[in-house]
Formats: C-alpha cells, structure tokens, sequence
C-alpha cells in the first residue's frame, strides 16, 4: 500500500455521547474509486468531514500520501499536526459538497481561480488560463464572467468540481453530490464524475445513486450505525451483498 | 426675499440662512466623525460579542445592552459631566464638542455591532467550510468571502441607523452645541417665528435625501447577484 493517497485508521468520533464514527479504518490507493453508501446518519457525511478536516478526530489516525496529519498521544486521543501540516493536507484534497457552497459574490471563473491564486500563489494569467480550460472541460464555457445564481443546480455542481478540480488535488471527495438535484441535472453532473473515473481520477464519493456507484466505483463500503458492514468490489456488493443489513438497505433500490 | 424677511422679526433672511449654514457645518461634524469612530469600534465590539471567550462576549453583551437601554440624550449628559462629578476633573471650553463626539460614538457603535453581528451570523456555514477546504486563512476567509457578503445583507438596516443619526445630532444641543437644530431653536425664540424650523426640517430631509440615493445606488450596485 506505498500507493496509498490517504489512508485512515481506526477513526473515533463522538458528539457528546454520541458516537458516530467507531473505528473505522479505509484506504484509498491512486486512481481508485471509491463509493460509501448507506442510511442517512449512519455516519457517511461525519467520515468525510473528518477526512476533509472540517471536524476533528477524536482518535485514530489519518495520513495524506507521506503526510500524517495526525499522531496519537498516550491516551490514544488523536492530535492534529500544526498549521503547516494541515496547510499541506489542504492541498492533497478537494470536497465538493451537496450544496455546492460556491460564492455567490464571485463570478463562475473567479470561483474557480481565486484560491489558486489567493491561496496557491499562482501566477493570475496561469490561474485564468487553467480556470478556463476546466470549465470547458465541464462542458461551461461561455459562463465564465456569470454568478452562480444564473446557473442551473447542475451547471453550478459542474463549477464546484471545477474549483475542486482546480486546485490539483491527490484525491476528490464527494458528498452527495447529486441529492439537491432533479435526475435530468443529476445525469449530466454524473457523466462529468464517470469522465473523471475514466481518467483515473482518485475518488471518494458518498451517494445515493446505486446503478452509478456500482458502474463507477472500484470498491464500495457500505456504513450503518457509525461502522463499515461491508466492503468489497463495488459491483459484488452491490449485486450479491453478503450481509442482511446490507440486503435490507439495498432492497430499497431497483437495480438497473 | 422680501416676503420671507417679513416672517422673521428684524432678522434678514440670507443672515438666518448664513446661521442655518454654521450650523450645518457643525451638524455635519457630528455626523461625520460619528461614522468615522462607529463603523469600526462597531466591528471591534461585534467580534467581542461573539467570542468564544465567554467573559469577553458578556462584557460585550453587557455594553451593547446598556447603551441601547438607555437615552443617548442621558449618555451624552453623563460623558460631559461625568468627569466633573467624579473625579472632579475641570475639563476645558472644549470639552462639550469630544464629549459629544465620545457619547455618539459609543452609542451608534453598539446598534452597528449588532447590525454586524446579524449579518456575520447570517452568512451559512458552508461558506466557511468551502474557504477552509480550498486552503484560505481565517483572515482571507473573512475579508474575501464572508465581509462582501455581509455588506450587501446589511445595508438597508445600516442605511436606517445612518438616516436616523442624521437627525439625532440635533441632540447635541443638551451639551449647549451650536449644530442646526440649536441654532433654529435659538433663531425662533428671537425672531418669534417658526420659518426656522421649517428650513431646518427641509435641510434635514434633504441631507437624508442624498443618502437615500447614495444608499440606493450601492444597492443597485451589490444587485449583481442573490443567494
């Protein structure tokens, strides 16, 4: 596993007594795919959050490439490295979110452009430049000088890719991506996905989208009630799921 | 001319308009080092108030409650003469105007920070999450994400604070200030006539007219977009 993107052990995380993550251990190699899917609160969205850093761990540890971002005190408590460190971890990720989250201050191009930039000290002609080729690539050019606003759900989901995709990250998470978006828009946001599958693109994608995460996905975790039930390829879980609660979650799907 | 020099008892009219026009100035005053000294300690305090920091927040807290509380009338008579009465310090001839100054300051700094605070709590949370994934600093994502933001949200209830200082200055005249309403009060009383008041209201209207516009066109211009 010397290929390993980011590699998580052992996580914890409670909120007060609640505890929603319990011991979860995953890792992503380069280029791989990887769908989590499961019932809503079964923890999918706080392991990302805890992978993006958006929360912290309580234990466990969690490592970008040759990165750890955290190390283990006597206690077992996780602590995170200092501002550098998660700096550098910053840099080997992007998060696209269900709501987007783009801003609405910025025009479609500045959203994409204005972290490399302001944050990766980009040239600004290189920065436009390359702003601009990802949006062609997500099929916007043309809608480089509009606002968020004027887009369609979907357009605005392929903009938040693009700004994720900007800052040239080891490994793209996904958060639902497609849940605030009716099926014609989530199709043409789903396509930009498989495109980037095809490039071998490193992915984490938490869906609700099973036909997609099956066709998509190289492995597949399935989470209940803060733990991983299942795992494997994602086409032999999602065609023959072992476990029962697995085949009670999946049961509620029609295969297609 | 004549006819309006004939509402007025000796007095020409281009006098009282020149008294009017003194104080305009000193109204302006006023009004101009209020916001100079407000919008910022307005910020200062908005932060203090949501601090983290408990006894910082309350302290906050405990300020913005007391200066709202009570008559801005009271809080300026209280800056003027409070540090005769309690130090028994002998302020200068001066003093009326930094403790008008002071009292307005401290007082239109607590509705901002409020207004600022509503408006910063207001930005949702995604906004951060977004800027803290792409790498930009608490400082980056509060200057360049969160503020631009919060500045369009709060611009008519900071456009209603402006509009009303605009007419309270005509409280400095507690403290013996020569602003325009002072000096229309004083003009009435010797001319027995109320043509004073009446320019003084139109002034004031149309000083509160300007900002309108002023406040509109920022509008207009912050339109580009919704969320």
């Amino acid at each position: 596993m010397t290929n390993a993107v980011v590699k998580l052990e052992h996580a914890r995380k409670s909120f007060g007594d609640n505890e929603v993550l319990k011991d979860i251990s995953l890792t992503v190699s380069k280029g791989d795919v990887l769908a989590i899917i499961g019932p809503s609160g079964g923890g999918k969205s706080t392991l990302l959050r805890c992978l993006t850093m958006l929360e912290t761990l309580d234990a466990g540890s969690l490592s970008y490439g040759d990165l750890s971002v955290t190390t283990t005190d006597a206690q077992g408590r996780a602590v995170y490295g200092g501002a550098d460190v998660i700096r550098e971890a910053k840099t080997r990720f992007g998060l696209v979110f269900q709501s987007f989250n783009l801003f609405p201050h910025y025009t479609v191009l500045k959203n994409v452009t204005d972290a490399l930039i302001c944050v990766q000290k980009m040239p600004k002609d290189a920065a436009l430049a390359r702003g601009r080729e990802l949006l062609a690539k997500m099929g916007l050019s043309g809608k480089e000088d509009m606002v968020p606003c004027d887009l369609s759900g979907g357009q605005q989901q392929r903009v938040a890719i693009a700004r994720a995709l900007a800052m040239n990250p080891d490994v793209l998470y996904f958060d639902e991506p497609t849940s605030a978006l009716d099926p014609e828009l989530t199709r043409e946001v789903l396509k930009v996905i498989r495109e980037l599958a095809a490039e071998r693109m490193t992915m984490v994608i938490v869906t609700h989208e099973m036909s997609f995460a099956r066709d998509v996905a190289d492995q597949l975790i399935f989470m209940d009630g803060g733990v991983i039930v299942e795992q494997g390829r994602a086409s032999d879980v999602i065609n023959n799921p072992e476990h029962e609660r697995t085949k009670a979650f999946l049961s509620n799907y029609q295969q297609g | 001319m004549e006819f309006l020099d004939a509402l007025l008892k000796g007095m020409s009219f281009d006098v009282m308009m020149g008294l009017l026009g003194n104080g305009l100035i000193m109204t302006s005053k006023i009004f101009i080092v209020t916001l100079i000294g407000s919008l910022p300690l307005g910020v200062v305090i908005a932060l203090a108030r949501m601090s983290k920091f408990k006894p910082l927040s309350w302290l906050a807290q405990l300020y913005i409650s007391i200066l709202r509380g009570t008559p801005l009338m009271l809080q300026l008579m209280a800056i003027m003469f409070g540090p005769y009465y309690l130090f028994g310090l002998q302020m200068g001839p001066d003093w009326k105007f930094m403790a008008c100054y002071i009292g307005f300051i401290l007082n239109y700094a607590a509705y901002f920070a409020e207004i600022y605070r509503s408006g910063i709590q207001s930005i949702p949370q995604g906004q951060y999450e977004a800027a803290s994934v792409l790498g930009y600093t608490r400082a980056q994502t509060f200057m360049k994400i969160v503020l631009p933001q919060v500045i369009k949200r709060i611009l008519p209830a900071m456009g209603n604070e402006i509009i009303t200082l605009v007419k309270d200055t005509s409280l400095a005249f507690v403290l013996g200030i020569m602003e325009m309403f002072t000096q229309a009060k004083a003009i009435a009383a010797s001319q027995v006539s109320m043509l004073p008041y009446v320019v003084a209201a139109l002034i004031y209207w149309v000083c509160c007219l300007v900002i309108e516009f002023i406040l509109n066109r920022v509008e207009k211009k912050l339109d580009y977009y919704h969320d």
